[in-house]
């Protein structure tokens, strides 16, 4: 009797593991300081899974409270005993960079629905690593080109001292023409700009660009309002997202920043996204979420092709990019970036609700600036 | 870099320095009177943000909000050192460790069961934002003038409450000799209590009041609470004046040293890379100028014990 029991169960295990389950670990931010950024993306995520109907893939998701060193141990045990096939999710570039290496040296797919850093779109880029959103660059890139566009010529710029705070700095001057008339790099995290907007006011600049992520860009915008300073500002969506509008309030209002994606982009699947989120969830989409909801339509199309299993087939089923993206066109560049067009935005009130409005095309079809150095 | 820039600084300097205090004078009182540290003080400061934004959304007015937020953290004060708190006056310092950062946990979550993860928001009023030109032809945030003289008001206060007060004399009186003063037939509990609740307001003041010009979210405490450790080892643990000096001089540091040291680099290096390692020595001027103080004085500024 015994050796029956054991012998059915053998069998049982066979079974579930012949059956073609896909399984993909999620790991991002849900709690902390920029956990609206990772519910975004889960939420968008999520909502896509649920919309294909497919019974046959598996979440696992984990929190990874913004730090690296959770980040590793997560990715770790979603590798070895969850046996993940696919890995998604890291929203910031520091734990990107802890993670993303190691799991696609794994024999890993990632796929990144936020952060991407510069050292894994030129050099370090891998087959097995595809980023849906952007690369860290690029909003920054738009917004450089706007503000020449409209005829700054002369930015104060400011970030926090970070690798992303230093791509943005970086992909800015790289498409200004004009000139700077200050550069600072803040503290990571720091909610008082006193300091810093007293220096604008005495810098004699034309123009402001800054990217400040989450809380703090909600602390700078609150107090430049009140400062009595009334240059023109620019700045990457990340400061003007859905999740955090509502608290920085009129403050925000008319400010132009450079966004992939907008709620009023004009296609039938962001109209459809955009309508579900808004009945599953009861607000709007942020950019975040529309990374989210891209990143698992990937996925899925790339599933309908190619068993994860044969890796070479998934992975030209994913270069391939035929989704349906809210952002229109979607395809890959050559290290597997997305090339596509950036749009500037204006924060605008509709009723009570503060949400932005694309008022032009900052930048067509971009790709990034490191896909020279890409050797796959 | 003009006279007026730097004068604004200063003002800037001092700004945060008496925010910074309002945060220190509570952490420090409670160590002073009960030897307790006291971990979950950055969760009052954020208990005292969010009753502020929650009745400022509901009412519409900033002294309101600014009642609530004092009321609110007082009252959740009052009840962890009844709960939790008053258990471990007598343990070690790595219990009252442990105890007061599971408060910050439960604080947390709890604050994001109640508000949800996205940021809150409040506002300044109307009477008090925009500019005001102050002599000399300076532009300054009406707001932030504001916060120097209630941190200021607030000092004078808590001075007051202190040296001339009977209340006063019995915390002074706890902070040396707590059996003696029990014997004497003062309530030790109510007191402990009533110095906890104190601090609290304090703590839930300040967040209300930087709420307005920063993010209400949760988890926005414990970078103030930092600093307020700081300022009160430089200050000398217990002591009130200590802490205000140690306040100031933290503000001040940090203000300035984010200003001029970045511009110092750029007298020997080229702008980017000065910009860039100004700015990290910056974010270390307050830590040089805590161990500097050590040095020269073990036990702070104004800090009877070790």
């Amino acid at each position: 009797m015994k050796k029956l029991l054991m012998a059915t169960a053998a069998l049982a295990i066979g079974a579930t593991s012949a059956f073609a389950e896909t399984k993909i670990g999620m790991i991002t931010t849900l709690s902390g300081g920029g956990a609206g950024l990772g519910i975004d993306v889960r939420d968008g995520f999520m909502l896509a899974i649920a919309q294909s109907g497919r019974d046959d893939i598996e979440v696992v998701i984990e929190d990874d409270q913004r730090k690296p060193d959770i980040a590793v141990q997560l990715a770790d045990k979603m590798v070895q005993s969850e046996r993940v096939d696919i890995l998604t999710g890291i929203i910031w570039s520091n734990l990107a960079m802890a993670v993303i290496p190691s799991v696609t040296a794994q024999g890993k797919f990632y796929l990144s629905p936020n952060a991407g850093p510069s050292a894994l779109a030129g050099q370090g880029c891998h087959e097995n690593y595809f980023n849906v959103a952007w690369q860290n660059d690029n909003l920054h890139e738009a917004a450089g080109a706007y503000a020449t566009s409209a005829g700054y010529s002369n930015s104060f710029i400011l970030a926090p001292n970070y690798p992303a705070g230093q791509d943005a700095l970086t992909g800015y001057k790289r498409m200004f023409k004009g000139d700077l008339a200050g550069e600072v790099y803040t503290q990571l995290g720091q909610t008082d700009y006193a300091a810093e907007i007293a220096q604008i006011r005495a810098s004699g600049a034309d123009s402001v660009f800054f990217f400040l992520p989450g809380g703090m860009g909600i602390s700078f915008l609150k107090q430049y309002a009140d400062s009595g300073v009334d240059l023109p500002v620019v700045g990457p969506a990340f400061s003007f997202d859905q999740g955090i509008l509502q608290a920085v309030g009129d403050a925000a209002l008319g400010v132009v920043n450079t966004s992939q994606w907008n709620k009023d982009i004009d296609n039938p699947t962001n109209a459809a996204f955009v309508e579900s989120f808004q009945a599953e969830f009861g607000r709007l989409p942020s950019l975040y979420a529309s990374q989210g909801f891209d990143t698992a339509n990937l996925i899925l199309s790339a599933l309908d092709k190619a068993e994860v299993s044969d890796a070479d087939a998934f992975r030209d089923a994913l270069r391939a990019a035929d989704f349906d993206s809210t952002r229109g066109d979607f395809k890959f560049g050559s290290n597997h970036h997305p090339i596509q067009s950036i749009y500037a935005r204006e924060v605008i009130k509709e009723g009570d609700v503060f949400t932005n409005k694309i008022i032009g095309v900052a930048l067509e079809n971009h790709a990034d600036a490191y896909a020279a150095d890409c050797k796959m | 870099m003009s006279t007026l820039l730097i004068i604004e600084q200063v003002l800037n300097g001092l700004q945060f320095g008496v925010m910074l205090f309002l945060m220190a004078a509570g952490l420090t009182l409670i160590f002073g009177v009960m030897g307790l540290i006291n971990l979950a003080h950055g969760s009052l400061y954020m208990i005292g943000a969010f009753a502020a934004a929650a009745v400022a959304g509901a009412t519409g007015s900033f002294v309101l909000a600014l009642g609530a937020a004092l009321a609110v953290a007082a009252i959740a004060g009052a009840l962890i050192e009844m709960t939790v708190i008053r258990r471990l006056y007598g343990k070690a310092h790595l219990d009252q460790v442990l105890a007061t950062f599971a408060l910050i946990l439960i604080f947390s979550e709890g604050t994001r069961w109640l508000f949800g993860s996205f940021p809150l928001f409040l506002d300044i009023p109307d009477y008090l934002s925009g500019p005001v030109t102050l002599p000399g032809g300076i532009q300054y945030p009406l707001y932030r003038l504001t916060l120097i003289v209630v941190g200021l008001l607030v000092g004078l206060g808590l001075w007051v409450l202190i040296e001339r007060t009977r209340i006063g004399i019995q915390i002074r009186a706890g902070e040396n000799d707590r059996e003696m003063i029990a014997a004497l037939g003062v309530d030790i509990r109510l007191l402990y209590t009533l110095v906890f609740a104190i601090g609290a307001a304090l703590a839930g003041l300040a967040g209300a009041l930087v709420g307005a010009i920063q993010s209400v979210q949760v988890g926005m405490g414990e970078p103030v609470l930092i600093l307020a450790f700081v300022v009160i080892v430089i200050g000398g643990i217990g002591s009130i004046k200590g802490a205000f000096i140690g306040a100031l001089l933290v503000g001040l540091t940090d203000t300035l040293g984010g200003i001029f040291l970045p511009e110092l680099f750029k007298l020997f290096m080229e702008p980017g890379a000065a910009t860039q390692t100004g700015s990290a020595l910056a974010s270390m001027a307050i830590y040089i100028l805590m161990s500097l103080v050590l040095i020269w004085r073990p036990t702070g500024l104004f800090g009877a014990r070790a």
